[in-house]
């Protein structure tokens, strides 16, 4: 079946349709909802705690999305993102961070009777582990060291997207090079800084951190949200400041611009 | 029509209703409801009658009969209390094969042309189980072409028991295509070895009635689903699973044990169950075989021989093969009946046999349903993943407790782990014992599995280094890991000193740690040992 996205011109492939934003042909929309497979399970999305529901366009992990965590502090953004659809009874799987920290993952709230490890499959294999882990347990948590393959990322977005399943990968910074998916995140989730309290000079401990998460869509096609978050030593998360908008945060004030220019929005 | 090799054994089911409750022995004017992993597996006809479906939930049960009493499924006593009225059945036929605590099949050709026809053959059978049974149930006798066909004519036998007439279902020889028509594919996932997954998809494919799946092309089948809807395939066409045997497995695939002492408690039997399980797995595994049934013997000492075979729809994994045994020695340790046919004399020699052997295709998993679907869902995709890279590569963490944070849970292999009875695992929780000396929370992220190699230098760029009273030479200015770049360190803490089993002098340890948070806001858990720094842990 051969789909136009205008009169004459075919698509490269049917994914396009599901990536692009704007629609050139209202009919296409239409094929686009008929053609879009059907999320089994019950719901859209599964839970995150409440202190992470503003960076989440809909307010949980989208079933059948990848999410992509970055920055310093990602691995505990991760476990405590995932820690709510773990107590609510979603199976997790990890495969090849094994310097997962499992206590940090308990205190964050993990049903670890319903969470295993992977060890790290052989680069040939990585792609069919990974797509019978999407199909096996509703998270998969991934730290790909080699270049993972577009046929692999795409076989993998489309079982997830019929399984019902999300993808999450971080790059642990341990030394070692870590390339580019080759396909663009559903979501992506970077600390953007981290500060700490309790540990002073020569005296005290680590006790609670201050970080800054900013969310972003694919291709900008969610505006930038961003929260700033207290995870105490006791492990409860919770929101400082509410989410600050993006036109405040990072970019210069907006000038008034003289009539005759337009604006486009990014 | 099948062709002359693939003709199906005539095989008689009988099928005792409600076993698992029956087992219990409650008296029947009461409701009575069997939980296993908080679902209805089973219910008595008064509980039945007043509401309770099989698989709801226990909230849903209590809704619906909130006088019914919900139990717990035990299965050891099931197989115990069915052992007598299989051991009735043998004067019958010694070819019985237990499917299932409640329900047993056998080839039917012989023992029909001794008792002059089916229908006799059937009228025994019932007299013979009504006789053993202590609470009375719904009793049915199958006879069709082919186990799957007799099962669903059993079934069906029961229930027109129940409902007052006392009638055995026998498909006449060669009409059991039409009789399985009419049945809808769910039929194959009730009394067969399909998964739930494979009905769903054939419901929502408009595939309703067996009959209009075995109207379908085989190859068009095997296209579609693979291994598992041709066997659905066969069955719904009144073929036998598997086409019959040509040969007996090789004998050097027996396993067999002599207790010594000779086992006459069951409490012996576990451990023997379990051994002689073990020991079969891995005589198939070497071989890639799988084995469907097995005929469990037992020679006493007085040299009395006593044997029951087992038969299973799938696959029996190790831990299938050593419940069964064990359910097997318990029923003849322990009911009169089992005493009675073997005699006196303890349980001096034991064998078992794989009796059908398919080839191996895949781990098995926990046989008894009533897990919620996505724990079912995990252990069968985890179970295709220990397939491609071996059955270590799944691992649970597992608490253990200590002082580093990468002592306080290990990980394990899953199939080291007990599976409980709700298919998730059975894993140890954080004690409340208190560890002295433990780093105090919040716990690391990412523990090194290897240690990172580092250098930690003062401000004067020299080592920094720990006296054995946990005097610093100098305060820690900078850190580089792994010969990396140089951070400043704008935060630290320590050393928290650890001697570890300064009695064992192979393990003695003695470690400094600190705590310490770089100029770009990570932190480490660093320890200096034997005057080299190591991170061992990120707070990422």
């Amino acid at each position: 079946m051969v789909v136009l996205d205008a009169p004459g011109r075919p698509l490269h492939s049917i994914e396009q349709v599901f990536d692009t934003v704007r629609m050139v042909n209202p009919e296409l929309a239409e094929i686009v909802e008929r053609l879009r497979p059907t999320v089994l399970s019950g719901e859209r999305t599964l839970p995150v705690p409440e202190a992470l529901r503003p960076v989440f366009p809909l307010g949980g992990l989208a079933r059948g999305s990848r999410l992509s965590l970055r920055g310093t502090g990602a691995a505990s953004i991760c476990m405590h993102t995932v820690a709510e659809a773990s107590k609510a009874g979603s199976w997790v799987a990890v495969v090849g961070v094994g310097a997962w920290g499992w206590a940090a993952a308990a205190r964050a709230g993990w049903s670890l009777e319903r969470s295993v490890f992977v060890a790290e499959p052989p680069t040939g294999q990585w792609g069919t582990v990974v797509a019978a882990l999407v199909d096996a347990v509703d998270l998969v948590i991934v730290d790909p060291v080699h270049q993972v393959s577009a046929t692999d990322a795409r076989r993998l977005a489309a079982r997830s997207r019929e399984r019902g399943s999300i993808v999450v990968d971080l790059a642990v910074d341990d030394g070692r090079r870590r390339f580019r998916w080759p396909t663009e995140a559903d979501l992506t989730l970077t600390v953007e800084s981290t500060e700490w309290a309790g540990l002073e000079v020569g005296h005290g401990v680590l006790a609670d951190r201050r970080l800054r998460v900013g969310a972003d869509g694919r291709r900008g096609a969610a505006r930038t949200r961003r929260v700033e978050l207290s995870l105490g030593s006791n492990g409860a998360l919770s929101v400082i400041d509410p989410a600050i908008s993006p036109a405040v945060v990072g970019t210069p004030a907006v000038a008034a611009v003289p009539s005759g220019r337009h604006l486009r929005a990014v | 029509m099948p062709s002359e090799g693939d003709a199906p054994t005539r095989t008689v089911v009988v099928w005792c209703a409600d076993w698992p409750a029956v087992a219990l022995g409650r008296p029947v004017d009461r409701p009575v409801v069997v939980m296993f992993a908080n679902r209805v597996v089973a219910t008595n006809p008064l509980a039945r009658a007043l509401g309770v479906d099989l698989g709801v939930r226990r909230r849903e049960a209590q809704r619906h009969c909130p006088e019914a009493e919900l139990v717990e499924r035990d299965a050891d006593r099931e197989a115990r209390t069915f052992e007598p009225v299989v051991a009735a059945l043998d004067d019958i036929t010694p070819r019985i094969e237990i499917v299932r605590p409640g329900s047993c099949l056998f080839p039917a050709r012989g023992p029909s042309r001794y008792f002059g026809g089916d229908a006799e053959l059937a009228d025994r059978l019932t007299l013979a189980v009504r006789r053993q049974l202590v609470i009375p149930t719904a009793v049915g006798v199958g006879i069709a072409d082919g186990a799957f066909a007799a099962t669903l004519a059993a079934k069906r036998s029961a229930g027109m028991e129940a409902g007052g007439t006392d009638v055995s279902v026998i498909v006449p020889p060669g009409e059991t295509p039409g009789f399985l028509a009419e049945f809808g594919v769910g039929a194959l996932q009730q009394s067969g070895p399909s998964s739930p997954d494979l009905v769903e998809v054939l419901v929502r494919l408009g595939i309703t009635t067996l009959g209009s799946l075995s109207a379908l092309a085989a190859s068009d089948v095997v296209a579609r689903f693979g291994a598992e809807g041709a066997e659905a395939h066969r069955l719904a066409r009144g073929l036998d699973l598997r086409p019959p045997r040509l040969a007996d497995p090789p004998v050097d695939l027996d396993v067999s044990h002599e207790p010594d002492p000779p086992l006459e408690r069951v409490d012996q039997a576990a451990f023997v169950a379990k051994a002689l399980a073990d020991d079969l797995h891995e005589r198939l595994g070497s071989r890639g075989l799988a084995a469907v049934a097995i005929l469990i013997e037992a020679t006493t000492t007085e040299g009395h021989t006593v044997e029951r075979r087992w038969r299973h729809d799938g696959a029996l994994s190790s831990t299938a093969v050593a419940q069964r045994v064990r359910w097997q020695l318990d029923g003849w340790l322990t009911s009169t009946q089992g005493r009675r046919s073997r005699g006196a004399g303890a349980l001096a020699r034991l064998r078992v046999r794989p009796t059908e052997v398919v080839p191996d295709v895949g781990r098995q998993m926990g046989f008894w349903g009533g897990a919620d679907a996505a724990s079912i869902r995990a252990r069968r995709g985890l179970a295709r993943v220990q397939g491609v890279l071996g059955s270590d590569a799944v691992m649970v963490a597992e608490w253990r407790g200590g002082r580093a944070p990468g002592e306080q849970y290990r990980l394990v292999s899953v199939d080291a782990v007990a599976v409980a009875a709700d298919e998730s695992f059975d894993l140890a929780a954080p004690g409340p014992e208190p560890w002295p000396g433990r780093l105090p929370d919040p716990p690391p992220a990412l523990v090194w599995q290897r240690p990172r190699r580092a250098e930690m230098h003062d401000a004067e760029g020299q080592m920094v280094r720990v006296d054995r009273r946990g005097g610093c030479s100098g305060e820690p200015a900078r850190l580089s890991i792994e010969s990396g770049p140089w951070q400043a360190v704008v935060g630290w803490s320590g050393p928290w000193l650890s001697d570890e089993r300064w009695w064992d002098a192979l393990a003695h340890r003695r470690r400094a740690r600190f705590q310490l948070r770089t100029v770009d806001g990570t932190a480490h858990l660093v320890a200096l040992e034997s005057q080299q720094w190591w991170v061992e842990a990120t707070y990422d």
